[in-house]
């Protein structure tokens, strides 16, 4: 066998490339990212927040980004494009051409000297063309790399950025070259492109100016765009009181030939018209719109505070035209609510444009050989979704269908997962030790504390006053240094920070931000690149615990920032640097439910080279799958399940415990040991890593006369009906939403939309006289499934919608089964009699979640649906080390998406069990003999058995094993002579903390 | 005179209370800026002696929080530990003076950023009808 490359290629430096490129860079191979601008970040970068969690955009990317930056084994390539693929899986060579940049990247520090005296003003992409930049330029303020690059088309040639860089980094003569590359992989994740809004010339977009995309009112929200974050309209810069969002523009437009969803559009609205609402209480904002499609998990209890809480008006209704008013820069919205004609004024109009393949698609297919669809969005099918037609080439993210951000990057995980399997043998042949300096000896040192006030754009600038914080902090004890940053996340304040270590001798580090959860790691690693050890930080939650709970008090969120800054500082000047401890890791892991996604997420890591155990508690595998029996496609589901488990059943790596239940779980990342249960037998198995498939079961209604009469059935029993080719029936009537987007399950179930149009279309094969009714509240037949949508609509289902107030009345008189149903412009009631009725009943959690996430200590949300570490960023990932999950146990899915999942999570477990031996928390207990009374109090209380009792020098005194120690503190609470200390949280630090929050002190000690 | 404005120390798990703090502030759901939060792994790693600290220090109130009983400890067992200790040292703090009712001992989980603010929000409104700490008014009774 030929080695395969133990190198991939990423195209396209959107978040979902970075992920990929992360997961396959932590797994040991290498990793090229090939760019197209001059900055990696992709479209999220320009948004201002996102949805459901109302997190800042950049906030939860800059990590991301500065990671694949320093990462040793991840090779940006920007300002670059695809130029000729040759070779076989395995072993492609890619001819790159690396446009001139003029500037060189080596020596540009990004200072911005160069862009200041620039005599050239020309429109700003990044900023939607709402302000103007300079031809030497950087993409956005944080980008990465952070190296200016030359606009050569608008550029005069006056020579006076040469002039003025000292780092002499211009070059004006650079050519383009092409750099060929050997890689086993590759995976597309090119993105999208907007959709252009002046094709839709009745909305006005290009003729009147308080017309504006979705994406440049996501600049105008932005703190870091043309307006500072002050919500402005263009024309005049007034502040609107009234804005209308349109959604749809581009997308669900036959006419257009854009008949797809574009999927993440209303979240967005529905987001941006909250965030502008925070900006400004006195704002109304409305939404025009044809379905609210507000399918993802927790999406729909967003929608409904939107609505609730912050007043967003919703108009269902196509917008027929938008005015401008005479003699005024108002917008005139005309539009059809209820069968009436309306007009409305608004100060500001902003279209949701949708997504469209991007740019140049069909010619960069050509040179990479694969399929586009009808739409020229990657072409995959439904059991492969992460597969081009060409062999060894993968694709993630917009580029195979329009998605939000969570469903690119657990599909960006899922690709990397693939590419993994491929080059599985060349793992480990390409990539590089990162170089580290010495640590820095401190603990003979007097404390310097060095503290970072992190402005976030306006997310804490908007509220506390920052620089009132910095001068504050300068103030106490053992600070010699502080400053505000914009964003202290970014690339370039990591390299102040590192700058400001050397600079000031500073040897402990406070960051006062946002949450230590997410963000700690990233300033962990800067100041360690400076050569102090890790430990030396910390930091001050003065964003989720601060200003965004207290947005109407700011001057009270000044001070409880400066008591809050003050505390951590007087934590901060007694950290002790800490060693962690090196651990060893059982290559196995263990997947739990044999579905769909847990049949995927063993086969992709057995491919990858790992053993697995797949546990499934009952008799068979295939799980939720073995209920469907044909598809929208022509797949037949049946003999893919059939073929999925011949090959899980023939994969020597991959052990089934069918009938099996997990009876117990302890250890921790890289050494779990786990007790299964098959009726009285028990067995004990170690592994690495755990990935949760346990999948979700269908809701039994209880409405509707479910149960009671037995011409209702459930969709999924309807499809066993006409899969056993029992169906007859003259009438059919589809209740959508039973038991989903109701007080006691506010949530969308996703799933039985697309059902519903499945089965609706099935019956119209199977017997075209029948009629069929699907009553609905929206129809959510997102991305391309909205083909399927108007396929029904066009052979002949009809559908009728109803609202809460108007539900359904489903009733049984001498035995025929009669629904009324409100017909919605009429507002009549009328009746239907069908020969049956089939609810769509919600999708809901597995009973045994419970029981599953107590077992692995992970958190479940309010409707009992696993909860992942960040509902954005970490989509399959437990807050918990080497926990994962996918497919329904996350959130109700369809099959391409829990594929992706399962793969997503496998390729996360990849970066676990590809290192032989990892580190873990070096901040665990630690004792002081002298004052061990070896009474083995902590013995007792140690859930972990993590302390051992010890004879020395005569006498008993406890010991901690390093690798059992979870780090919990509890034997030092407990300790009644004070010998154990929890590093890192000691009873000095924790005091000191304490009395620190509540009183000023000029010394504390 | 100006209105009595508490002040409390909330002593949360890493796990499921700081993180259902964090989500408090993601969903933008406001609380009265009282609280001075200290991030600890586990609400077990909460010693009595830092209770009576942030007491002897000036503090109006001290919240702790934890995981839901019985089984969401990420420690297995810290919060009963916790529960133990609190039970106890609120039967001690009427001897020292201090109203047991000022030390609060509550669950929130990861996904409970509402019941943390509500809990905040209640826990103010409580302890303002109680007044000043008796420690921090040196002796002298006041409000």
């Amino acid at each position: 066998m030929v080695d395969k490359v133990g190198a991939v290629l990423v195209v396209g430096g959107g978040i979902a490339g970075i992920q990929a490129a992360l997961d396959l860079a932590d797994s040991g191979f290498r990793v090229y990212v090939v760019e197209d601008t001059p900055s990696i970040g992709g479209t999220m970068t320009q948004l201002d927040k996102t949805f459901p969690t109302n997190d800042c955009a950049m906030c939860i990317l800059a990590p991301k980004l500065v990671r694949a930056g320093r990462h040793a084994n991840v090779h940006l390539i920007t300002n670059a494009e695809i130029k000729k693929v040759k070779g076989e899986p395995g072993n492609f060579k890619v001819t790159i051409t690396r446009r001139a940049r003029y500037v060189d990247e080596e020596k540009c520090t990004g200072c911005g000297v160069c862009a200041q005296e620039c005599p050239v003003e020309a429109i700003d992409e990044y900023e939607q063309g709402l302000s103007r930049r300079s031809a030497v330029f950087v993409k956005y303020l944080q980008a990465v790399p952070s190296t200016f690059a030359i606009d050569r088309e608008k550029c005069i040639g006056c020579g006076t950025c040469q002039e003025v860089c000292r780092a002499d980094a211009i070059i004006y003569e650079e050519k383009d070259e092409d750099v060929e590359l050997s890689v086993g992989a590759i995976i597309l994740a090119l993105g999208f492109e907007e959709f252009d809004p002046s094709l839709k010339s009745e909305y006005g977009y290009s003729r009147y100016s308080n017309v504006v995309s979705s994406i440049e009112f996501e600049r105008i929200l932005s703190a870091t765009g043309p307006y500072g974050g002050t919500v402005l309209r263009p024309s005049d810069g007034d502040l609107p009181r009234k804005i209308a969002f349109i959604q749809c523009v581009g997308s669900r437009d036959a006419k257009l030939g854009n008949n797809y969803c574009s999927s993440a559009c209303c979240m967005y609205a529905i987001k941006e018209a909250v965030i502008a609402r925070e900006h400004n209480p006195n704002l109304q904002c409305t939404i025009f719109f044809m379905d609210i499609r507000a399918y993802g998990k927790e999406f729909d209890a967003y929608y409904s505070r939107a609505e609730e809480e912050y007043g967003v008006r919703f108009v269902r209704s196509r917008i027929s035209d938008v005015k401008k008013v005479l003699g005024s820069q108002n917008l005139i919205v005309r539009y059809v609510e209820d069968g009436e004609p309306k007009e409305e004024e608004f100060n500001l109009v902003v279209l949701s444009v949708g997504m469209k393949p991007p740019k140049h698609v069909e010619e960069l297919a050509k040179t990479i050989g694969i399929k586009l669809n009808k739409y020229n969005f990657c072409s995959t099918e439904t059991f492969s979704p992460l597969a081009t037609s060409r062999l060894g080439v993968f694709v993630c993210g917009a580029f195979s269908s329009p998605k939000d951000i969570p469903e690119s990057v657990a599909q960006a995980s899922g690709a990397a997962a693939r590419a993994g399997s491929l080059i599985a043998t060349g793992r480990g042949k390409l990539t590089v030790a990162k170089k580290l300096p010495p640590e820095i000896e401190v603990s003979d040192k007097e404390p310097r504390v060095g503290v970072f006030v992190c402005h976030c754009g306006t997310n804490i600038g908007g509220i506390v006053n920052v620089p009132e914080v910095v001068e504050y902090a300068k103030t106490l004890p053992s600070v010699v240094y502080a400053e505000h940053n914009l964003y202290t996340c970014s690339q370039d304040t990591q390299r102040t920070i590192r700058e400001k270590i050397k600079e000031h001798n500073l040897n402990r580090v406070v960051v006062a931000s946002c949450t230590p959860r997410t963000h700690e790691p990233l300033f962990r690693e800067t100041i360690r690149e400076a050569g102090l050890n890790i430990y030396l930080f910390e930091m001050a939650n003065i964003r989720d615990q601060c200003s965004w709970v207290h947005m109407h008090e700011p001057e009270k969120a000044t001070e409880k920032a400066k008591d809050l800054v003050r505390s951590i500082v007087a934590k901060a000047r007694l950290l002790k640097p800490l060693k962690k401890p090196m651990i060893d890791v059982t290559p196995v892991g263990l997947v739990i439910g044999g579905g769909l996604s847990g049949m995927t997420a063993s086969l992709e890591l057995a491919k990858q080279g790992f053993e697995v155990h797949l546990v499934e508690k009952e008799k068979e595998l295939g799980g939720n799958l073995r209920h469907i029996h044909y598809m929208l496609g022509s797949e037949d589901p049946q003999e893919r399940l059939r073929s999925i488990i011949k090959e899980v059943t023939e994969n020597e790596k991959i052990h089934v415990h069918l009938d099996a239940e997990v009876a117990d779980i302890e250890g921790y990342v890289g050494n779990f040991e786990t007790t299964l249960t098959r009726g009285s037998d028990k067995k004990g198995i170690n592994h690495g890593i755990v990935i949760v498939a346990t999948g979700a079961v269908e809701y039994k209604p209880t409405e509707y006369l479910y149960g009671i009469d037995s011409r209702v059935l459930t969709q999924r029993e309807l499809e066993e009906k006409i899969g056993e080719g029992e169906f007859k029936a003259r009438t059919v009537v589809m209740i959508q939403c039973v038991g989903s987007r109701n007080d006691e399950r506010p949530n969308c179930s996703r799933i039985c939309c697309v059902q519903a149009v499945k089965n609706a279309l099935k019956i119209k094969e199977l017997s075209p006289e029948t009629d069929v009714y699907i009553l609905y509240k929206d129809i959510r037949t997102y991305g391309f499934n909205e083909d399927y949508y108007r396929k029904a609509a066009d052979e002949g289902v009809l559908f009728i919608r109803y609202d809460d107030d108007h539900k359904p009345k489903v009733t049984q008189e001498n035995g025929t089964l009669k629904i009324l149903a409100m017909a919605p412009v009429l507002k009549t009631w009328f009746p239907i009699e069908p020969d049956l009725l089939v609810l769509s009943a919600a999708t809901i959690p597995n009973p045994d979640n419970e029981r599953i996430a107590q077992m692995l200590k992970v958190p479940l949300t309010k409707d009992r649906f696993f909860l992942e570490a960040h509902m954005k960023l970490r989509p399959v990932d437990f807050a918990t080390d080497g926990v994962f999950l996918c497919g329904l146990a996350h959130s109700p899915k369809l099959i391409e998406e829990s594929i992706s999942q399962a793969c997503g999570a496998a390729a996360r477990a990849a970066t676990i069990l590809s290192k032989k031996r990892l580190e873990v928390e070096g901040a665990i207990a630690n004792v002081n003999e002298d004052l061990c009374s070896g009474c083995r109090i902590c013995e007792a209380v140690c859930e972990y058995s993590a302390i051992e009792m010890k004879e020395k020098d005569g006498k008993l005194v406890s010991s901690v094993l390093e690798a059992l120690c979870k780090g919990c503190g509890v034997c030092g609470s407990t300790c009644p002579t004070g010998a154990i200390s929890m590093l890192h949280f000691t009873d000095e630090e924790i005091l000191a903390q304490v009395r620190a929050a509540l009183k000023e002190e000029k010394k504390y000690d | 005179m100006t209105e009595f404005d508490p002040k409390i120390v909330g002593f949360l798990c890493n796990w499921c209370s700081y993180a259902g703090a964090d989500l408090a502030g993601v969903s933008r759901i406001q609380y009265p800026p009282n609280i001075r939060i200290v991030r600890v792994m586990c609400s077990g790693r909460v010693d009595p002696a830092f209770i009576l600290e942030a007491f002897k220090s000036g503090a109006d109130g001290v919240l702790v929080a934890g995981c839901h009983l019985p089984a969401d400890c990420h420690y297995i067992s810290g919060n009963f530990k916790a529960y133990r200790r609190v039970t106890l040292l609120k039967k001690l703090l009427q001897q020292f003076g201090i109203e047991p009712e000022r030390l609060r001992l509550e669950w929130v989980s990861a996904s409970e950023g509402d019941r943390f603010a509500t809990i905040i929000k209640d826990m103010v409104k409580e302890i303002k009808k109680l007044g000043p700490n008796p420690l921090r008014a040196g002796g002298k009774t006041s409000g």
